[in-house]
This record gives C-alpha cells, sequence and structure tokens, in this order.
C-alpha cells in the first residue's frame, strides 16, 4: 500500500481529489434538491475565495511580492466578464455554459493585462513599495468604475445575467480545479523553482542566470488571471457587480487567508480560505442591524490571535508539542520502521519547505537604503568603502 | 592569446565623479587560478561586478574566449559562461540543498523544458526533471553535500554554506568562475581543505579561476597569476611572488 502511494507520488493529487470528491457530493445534493440556497451561496463563496487565495499566494508566498491590489485585478474580472455575459446573454442564453466560458476567458485575459502591467514596476520596485502601488491599483480600478456611467452601471453596479444556481458552484470548482492543476504544475518545476529563487535570493537568482523580468511578469500575470476568472465568477454569483465590494479591506482579507494557511503553501491556502469565508458568511447571517460592525471585530481577533500563536516565544513548547505534523509521524511509525532509509527525494515534494516565515515578506525592515542594497547588489556598499579609503 | 579564456581592455566604471575601477586590463589563460587581491575599497568586487553584468562598464569592455560581452544582462553573461559566488553567501535559504543546484541547472541546453511543457506536465517535463536531479546528486556528491541534499540551505554550516554556493556556480557550466573571497570566515584548516576543492574544482571541471582574496596563504599557494588593485587602479600584476615582493603592493598594504 505504501509503495503503491509512493510510486504514483499520490500524495501530490490529493488536494484535487479532495476538491472534486467535494463538489461531485454536492452536486448530488443539489440537483436532488436537498441543497437549501443559502449552502449554494455558501459554497460558491468558498470556491471563490479559494482560487482568490491560491492564486495571491503564487505572488506573495512564491515570488515575494507583497500585493495589496488582488482585489483590484477581481474587480476588472468581474466588471468585463459580467459586461460580456449580459451582452451575450439574449443571444446565447442566460444559463448557457458558453456565456459563462466566454466571459471568463474575457474577464480572466483583461485582469492579466492589468497584471503585466503591474508587473512592470514591480521589476523596479520592492516590498512596501510596490505594495504601495498595487493598493493604488486597486482603488483606481474600483474608482473607475464607480464613475464609469452608463456603461458599466455606475454607481448603480452592473447587473450580470441570472445564472443557473443549481449548477453555478459546479463551474466554480471546476475553475478552481484547472487553477490548482496550472499553478502546482508550475510550482513543481523548473520554472516554479526559478520563481521561489528570486523570492529567497534575487541577486543569486540574476547571477545564476534565472530570467528574473521574464518569471516576475509571468507569476504576477497568472497570478492576476486567476483574480479575473474569480472575479467573473463571483459576478454570476451575485447578479449584480457592485464595485464597493473590491475595496482594499477584501484584498487585505486575501492576504489573510494565505497569510494563516502558511505563505507559500497551497494547500493552506485552500483550507484557510474555506475556513475564512465559511467565517464570513455565518457572521454576516448571525450579526444583523447594529450588530454587523462587529464581524471585523471577531474577525481581526482570529488574525491577532493566530499571530501571536505562531510568533510567540512563550507558546514554543505548546506548538512543538501539538504540532500536526509530529502527531502524524507518531501515528504512522509502526508503519515505517523499515524505511529507516534516507528516502529518495524524487518524492519529496510534499515535504519541501516552500513555505517560509511571513515576516520574511511582511518585513519591516524597507529602509530605503536596505532596499536599494537588494536591488542593485552589495555594489553600494563597495561605494562607500572607496570612498572612506 | 588564443587561450585567454577572460580578457578585459581598459575595463572602467565611474558613479557620477567617482572613478571607481580604471583602465583594468585582465588576461586570464584557461586552467589558471588567477588572483586578484588589493586592499579593502580597492574596487575588486566592483570588477566582478562589470564582469557578471552587474553594471555596464563606462570604459573598456572584456571578453570571453572571444566573444565581447560588455552590456549584456547578467543572465546573458551566465549563458554565456560565467558564473560567481559572493562574499556574503547567497544562497536560497527557504529551499532544499539540491533544488538550490537545480536553479543553477536550469539553463543548461540539455535540461531545456518549455513553460507550456511544464505547466501542462508533458513527459518530457518528467524526463528533465528526472535528469536534472540526476546531474544535481552528482554534483553534491562531488562537494560532500548528497547527505544533506533534503536540507534546508541555510541549516547548513558555514563551510558547506560556500561549498554549496561553489556547486551552485559550477551547476550552470560556466567557462570561467568567479570566487569572491571564498575564503573569508574560514580557519587556516578550513581554508586548506577549500584550497583543495578550488585545485580540484579547476581540474576535474576543466574550470578557469578568477577569485577575490584576503587571505595570503591562500593566494600564494593556489594562485598562478595575480593583480593588486588600489584605488581601483591597477597597482602591479605578474607571478605571485613577484607581486607580493613589490615594494608598492607592501606599501599599499602595510603603509610605509
Amino acid at each position: 500500500m505504501m509503495s503503491f502511494f509512493q510510486k504514483y507520488k499520490l500524495k501530490h493529487y490529493v488536494n484535487y481529489a479532495v476538491i472534486a470528491l467535494f463538489t461531485l457530493i454536492f452536486t448530488i445534493l443539489s440537483l436532488s434538491g436537498a441543497l437549501h440556497s443559502s449552502t449554494q451561496y455558501l459554497l460558491e463563496a468558498m470556491g471563490i475565495s479559494m482560487i482568490l487565495a491560491v492564486s495571491l499566494n503564487l505572488v506573495v508566498g512564491l515570488l515575494g511580492e507583497l500585493s495589496l491590489g488582488h482585489a483590484g485585478f477581481m474587480c476588472l474580472g468581474a466588471y468585463l466578464g459580467g459586461k460580456v455575459a449580459s451582452l451575450l446573454a439574449p443571444s446565447l442564453g442566460e444559463s448557457s455554459p458558453l456565456t459563462l466560458l466566454l466571459s471568463l476567458a474575457v474577464g480572466g485575459v483583461v485582469a492579466a493585462l492589468a497584471g503585466l502591467l503591474i508587473g512592470l514596476p514591480a521589476l523596479r520596485l520592492k516590498g512596501d513599495y510596490l505594495a504601495v502601488v498595487t493598493l493604488a491599483f486597486g482603488e483606481i480600478v474600483r474608482v473607475l468604475f464607480k464613475n464609469s456611467g452608463e456603461s458599466f452601471g455606475g454607481a448603480q453596479g452592473l447587473a450580470t445575467p441570472r445564472f443557473d444556481r443549481q449548477t453555478l458552484f459546479l463551474w466554480i470548482f471546476l475553475s478552481l480545479l484547472v487553477c490548482l492543476f496550472f499553478l502546482q504544475n508550475l510550482m513543481r518545476s523548473k520554472h516554479g523553482r526559478a520563481i521561489t529563487a528570486i523570492r529567497d535570493n534575487e541577486i543569486a537568482a540574476r547571477a545564476s542566470g534565472v530570467s528574473v523580468v521574464k518569471y516576475k511578469l509571468l507569476a504576477f500575470m497568472l497570478s492576476s488571471f486567476f483574480a479575473g476568472v474569480a472575479g467573473v465568477l463571483f459576478s454570476f454569483s451575485q447578479f449584480n457587480v457592485r464595485f464597493d465590494h473590491f475595496d482594499y479591506n477584501y484584498s487585505i482579507e486575501i492576504l489573510v487567508m494565505i497569510v494563516l494557511g502558511g505563505l507559500g503553501s497551497i494547500n493552506g491556502s485552500l483550507v484557510a480560505a474555506s475556513l475564512i469565508t465559511f467565517l464570513n458568511v455565518k457572521l454576516a447571517d448571525v450579526l444583523t442591524g447594529n450588530l454587523a460592525i462587529l464581524q471585523d471585530l471577531v474577525y481581526a481577533l482570529i488574525l491577532i490571535l493566530v499571530i501571536i500563536y505562531s510568533n510567540a516565544p512563550a507558546l514554543k513548547n505548546f506548538r512543538e508539542r501539538f504540532n500536526l505534523r509530529r502527531l502524524w509521524g507518531k501515528i504512522r511509525k509502526p508503519k515505517k520502521a523499515d524505511a529507516s532509509v534516507q528516502r529518495d527525494d524524487a518524492n519529496d515534494w510534499a515535504e519541501i519547505p516552500t513555505k517560509i516565515p511571513m515576516n520574511e515578506i511582511l518585513s519591516t525592515d524597507l529602509s530605503p537604503v536596505d532596499s536599494s542594497v537588494k536591488a542593485r547588489g552589495d555594489a553600494p556598499a563597495d561605494r562607500e568603502e572607496d570612498r572612506h579609503d | 592569446m588564443t587561450d585567454a579564456v577572460l580578457q578585459t581592455e581598459q575595463l572602467g566604471i565611474s558613479f557620477g565623479g567617482l572613478k571607481a575601477v580604471q583602465n583594468v586590463n585582465l588576461t586570464v589563460k584557461k586552467n589558471e587560478i588567477y588572483g586578484l587581491i588589493g586592499p579593502n575599497g580597492a574596487g575588486k568586487t566592483t570588477v566582478f561586478n562589470l564582469l557578471t553584468g552587474v553594471y555596464t562598464p563606462t570604459t573598456g569592455t572584456f571578453f570571453l574566449n572571444g566573444e565581447e560581452l560588455r552590456g549584456k544582462t547578467q543572465e546573458q553573461i551566465n549563458r554565456a559562461g560565467v558564473a560567481r559566488t559572493f562574499q556574503n553567501i547567497r544562497l536560497f535559504n527557504n529551499m532544499t540543498v539540491v533544488r538550490n543546484v537545480m536553479v543553477g541547472l536550469a539553463n543548461r541546453p540539455e535540461y531545456r523544458c518549455s513553460l507550456f511543457t511544464s505547466l501542462f506536465r508533458l513527459p518530457r517535463h518528467f524526463k528533465v526533471e528526472k535528469a536534472m536531479r540526476a546531474k544535481a546528486k552528482e554534483l553534491l556528491a562531488i562537494f560532500g553535500l548528497l547527505e544533506e541534499r533534503n536540507q534546508l540551505a541555510c541549516s547548513l554550516p558555514y563551510g558547506k554554506q560556500r561549498k554549496l554556493e561553489i556547486a551552485r556556480a559550477l551547476a550552470s557550466d560556466p567557462k570561467l568562475l568567479l570566487l569572491d573571497e571564498p575564503a573569508a570566515g574560514m580557519n587556516p584548516q578550513e581554508t586548506a581543505e577549500l584550497m583543495d576543492t578550488i585545485r580540484f574544482v579547476r581540474d576535474h571541471f576543466d574550470m578557469t579561476i578568477l577569485l577575490i582574496e584576503h587571505d595570503m596563504s591562500l593566494v600564494s599557494g593556489i594562485c598562478d597569476g595575480l593583480t593588486v588593485l588600489n584605488f581601483g587602479t591597477v597597482l602591479a600584476q605578474g607571478s605571485v611572488s613577484e607581486v607580493l615582493h613589490d615594494p608598492a603592493v607592501v606599501k599599499a598594504y602595510l603603509g610605509e
């Protein structure tokens, strides 16, 4: 049994299997009419969040650039995809898969082009500076659509076709699987290695012949493509796209998902995105009226607690005792007694530490001097020396 | 002339009014270990940065096996066959040892694998990955790092990190290897070991090596030729014993 798993590296595909199984169960439930519409909405929201989180993780967790404009890409996708859908719906039908697919393509491609646009400054800016650019981008997109007038609905928001509720979440989860397929394959290839090399040490990556320009733009484009796709799906799920949904808080919410899930960890993003969305939707149900304001509080509290838990020195012992991976190792140990030989690294994907501590990306040490050293090699230090001599 | 791997002609760069490096003429022959020394701030690392494309020279030019590399990007120069290590070790810390080397291997023509192939996991992707991993292990075995291949690069001890950096540089199959203070922070025994490693690299990989070093025992032990820089200009050039006994060099290092 073990050898079968090792031979086909099945653990690489576990997340597809879990999502596919999950989708299948809910599709059957949905088609048999056993699914309440609020549950359907919850599933849709979870699927969209997962796409967003996984795609943002490519830029933040793997490329190591802090992007605060993910909602902006999503907004572009939502508006343009929604517009295309409302243009196509009269001729192709409101619930036609073709309408959906074409809008997905348009929304994704437009968002990817915007990603290229944001990727260009990312070649020169680092850390907080890039974060500010992406933040501004998100706000610009939102305000543009707010003031777009008739064509995109302006302050009213854009009405989108009424897609069949029974099958929409199926489409969302299919998109999620496609997104996972591309991003995981990218990560597990030499191209993904080049991207993580840029994250770990850009200067060394350049010197090792990694084409930093190509890979940075690639990461930004792929990430924003899937953000655009998520936006289109969102517009189908809402029937009405409103600009105020895509403010910077939403970008930060996606960022929180991947920080909780572990930067660089795709499965972590999936779990964290679904949990946070679940919590958000449930809280929105419970906290109505004046209490609605508490939603943000609960959410912030969770974030603070998790960060304290994962960083506080005082909790170190506790963390080690309840380390899930270690506990799992204990349970499995009896079976592995003969496998004491060092395992071959052809199988090491699951243990590849692409995860990095969040302080390495969300770094506070970004004084201009430091970033100029980062961006221009170790030479400025040389210049200093030259001067003093 | 024909066997010169690296040739620089009047190489220089100025930052604004500051002439960091001027008129450096170097000729490094095939299979030579050539030393570049000089007091702190003499411009040694700047020369490396010029040779690897971090900076574009403002004057002069340089050739690798007769091919002019001035004005090319770091990536192009790396592909042309110049690999380097850094004064302060720069590894991909959050990646495993074997993956560090595989990043270096990626540009070799035999491991070419398009993005499309990787994204759709076509058969070539698996073939290339397998071949790269085998090659990386081979390199790691040479440097005695095979046991540690699944560890994070940052968890290696200092001496092994240095070795890994050299292994990564060699992974790109260079014609010229630039070592920036390889013995920095090493004790005499480790330095002796490093000298063996450098000689071994030259013989086994048929390599030409240009190195910056402050440790005179290492320099006099393995270098075939030497250039001394001071204030960005060449102070002395020639064989090791000649240069180290040059009164101007002694003065630059020890003062009057």
